[in-house]
């Protein structure tokens, strides 16, 4: 590649020899000379421990985090060049828990985007009441309601439609479905991963759960101490003999030993 | 007994005398709250301020009153004899209460909530405005309402310099030692205080956000 021709890439996000540590101190790098490509319409699940950078990666796909070494390509510019105000409203972002705004009702958390767009209120009440109904919940009965008067699922629902607001053809998600109780979590993971086929969007999910790369990802990354150590669709990833990956599918492979199921 | 008699036979001026005691309160506190609470917003968004800032607030607060209202006379413009006077006191009085409940409001919002904000890709000042605003809110108020209770006692002094209110009586009765007249001014003093800490709590209350 000629280093003075202007970045450029065709692919919704590009890692270029990403590394990331905080305040200059390159000895302990959060994330380290990271490449990686993520395809159109794609569900790209980064998977690690807690601290292995997934999280950071994330931030730096919406310029939460600016890298430190290496560059981002979002549709082709790189985040440092782009206007963050601008590229965060055309990327979703899903949270673990709260994230919803409390002194917002829940039609205002999701309608806050096409606000801040100044979208017309009659256009933002009926795009409302479309993502409502298409993550499960009932826009007569939820739109009024606080997010302390919904159950966990419910929020994060909430925190789903509110992503999707603004049609962003990128959403990143962090651990959206952690801290729910498993016959929530499961529910929605099922949901979701029926949504996101139909949206058609490129989606960069978080997750520390194997279960849930396998079940939501068309590829899984694996990532350890900052570094990209595995990336292979869910049928090759069980294959891979990398320790790191092992640990992983062991933790999968438990229920099984117990005879809970085949 | 006297101090029965005493109330009643001057009901007229006692009641004058506390209307005089809540306006110079209102107006400081109002004073107060147009200045504090911009500047604990300022304070957010340039940290490297808020050492100065909290620092000059607090010194004011450590002056004793009778020493700021005795300060304050020679200055010219804001000071001399009378009820200005009184309230520039009253309002540096006021400042640290609400200037630190405005600071620690706005930072100790849930940093989830402040993430979001951030990448929904709201601006500095948006978030501020639409969201660390209304949540500090109830946090704000605490702060106005320890700073009103702390103004009308303090405004009680400010007879000294002139400038009317309860006070009048509570000088004038140690003056001439006598109870009932100390009592006169102290009694309502007590009361508006009482009631300002009780309105300002239900309405804390009702700006709570869970």
């Amino acid at each position: 590649m000629n280093a003075n021709s202007a970045p450029t890439s065709d692919f919704p996000i590009e890692f270029r020899g990403v590394s990331y540590h905080i305040n200059d101190i390159p000895r302990s790098p959060i994330v380290s000379n990271l490449s990686l490509i993520v395809s159109r319409g794609e569900t790209l699940v980064l998977l690690g421990r807690s601290g292995s950078g997934k999280t950071t990666l994330l931030k730096l796909i919406n310029r939460l985090l600016l890298p430190s070494q290496g560059e981002v390509l979002v549709d082709g510019r790189p985040t440092t060049t782009s206007n963050p105000i601008r590229l965060r409203r055309s990327i979703g972002y899903v949270i673990q828990e709260s994230g919803l705004f409390p002194h917002f009702t829940v039609a205002e958390n999701v309608g806050l985007v096409p606000t801040l767009e100044n979208w017309d209120s009659a256009r933002i009440t009926s795009r409302v009441a479309e993502l409502l109904q298409l993550v499960g919940l009932d826009p007569a009965g939820f739109s009024n309601r606080r997010p302390r008067e919904l159950s966990g699922g419910q929020r994060q629902r909430v925190g789903v439609a509110r992503a999707l607001a603004a049609d962003p053809p990128i959403l990143l998600m962090d651990e959206p479905f952690a801290a729910l109780d498993p016959v929530t979590r499961t529910e929605l993971q099922r949901e979701f991963s029926a949504l996101s086929r139909r949206l058609n969007k490129t989606i960069v999910f978080v997750t520390h759960d194997i279960r849930e790369a396998l079940l939501l990802g068309s590829r899984i990354a694996l990532l350890e101490s900052g570094r990209l150590i595995a990336l292979a669709s869910p049928r090759d990833f069980l294959t891979l003999d990398h320790p790191e990956v092992l640990a992983f599918t062991a933790s999968l492979s438990l229920p099984l030993s117990k005879g809970v199921s085949p | 007994m006297t101090t029965w008699i005493f109330f009643l036979s001057h009901r007229s001026e006692i009641l004058d005398a506390t209307l005089d005691h809540l306006t110079l309160v209102l107006i400081s506190m109002a004073l107060a709250i147009a200045i504090a609470v911009p500047l604990g917003m300022l304070i957010v968004q340039h940290r490297h301020l808020r050492s100065i800032v909290l620092g000059i607030a607090s010194v004011f607060q450590t002056i004793p009153s009778l020493a700021l209202f005795g300060f304050l006379i020679p200055i010219p413009f804001i000071g001399g004899i009378g009820r200005r006077t009184a309230i520039v006191a009253l309002v540096l009085y006021a400042l640290l209460p609400i200037l630190r409940n405005t600071y620690v409001g706005l930072t100790g919002i849930d940093p989830a909530i402040l993430e979001a904000a951030e990448a929904m890709g709201m601006t500095n000042s948006q978030i501020l405005l639409r969201v660390r605003f209304p949540l500090a809110l109830s946090i704000i108020l605490a702060g106005i309402r320890t700073a009103t209770v702390i103004t009308i006692g303090v405004a009680t002094i400010a007879a000294a310099i002139g400038a009317g209110g309860l006070g009048t009586f509570i000088f004038r009765g140690v003056a001439m030692v006598s109870d009932a007249v100390i009592l006169a001014g102290a009694i309502p003093a007590a009361l508006l205080a009482l009631l300002a800490d009780l309105f300002l709590g239900l309405l804390e209350r009702r700006l709570k956000v869970a």
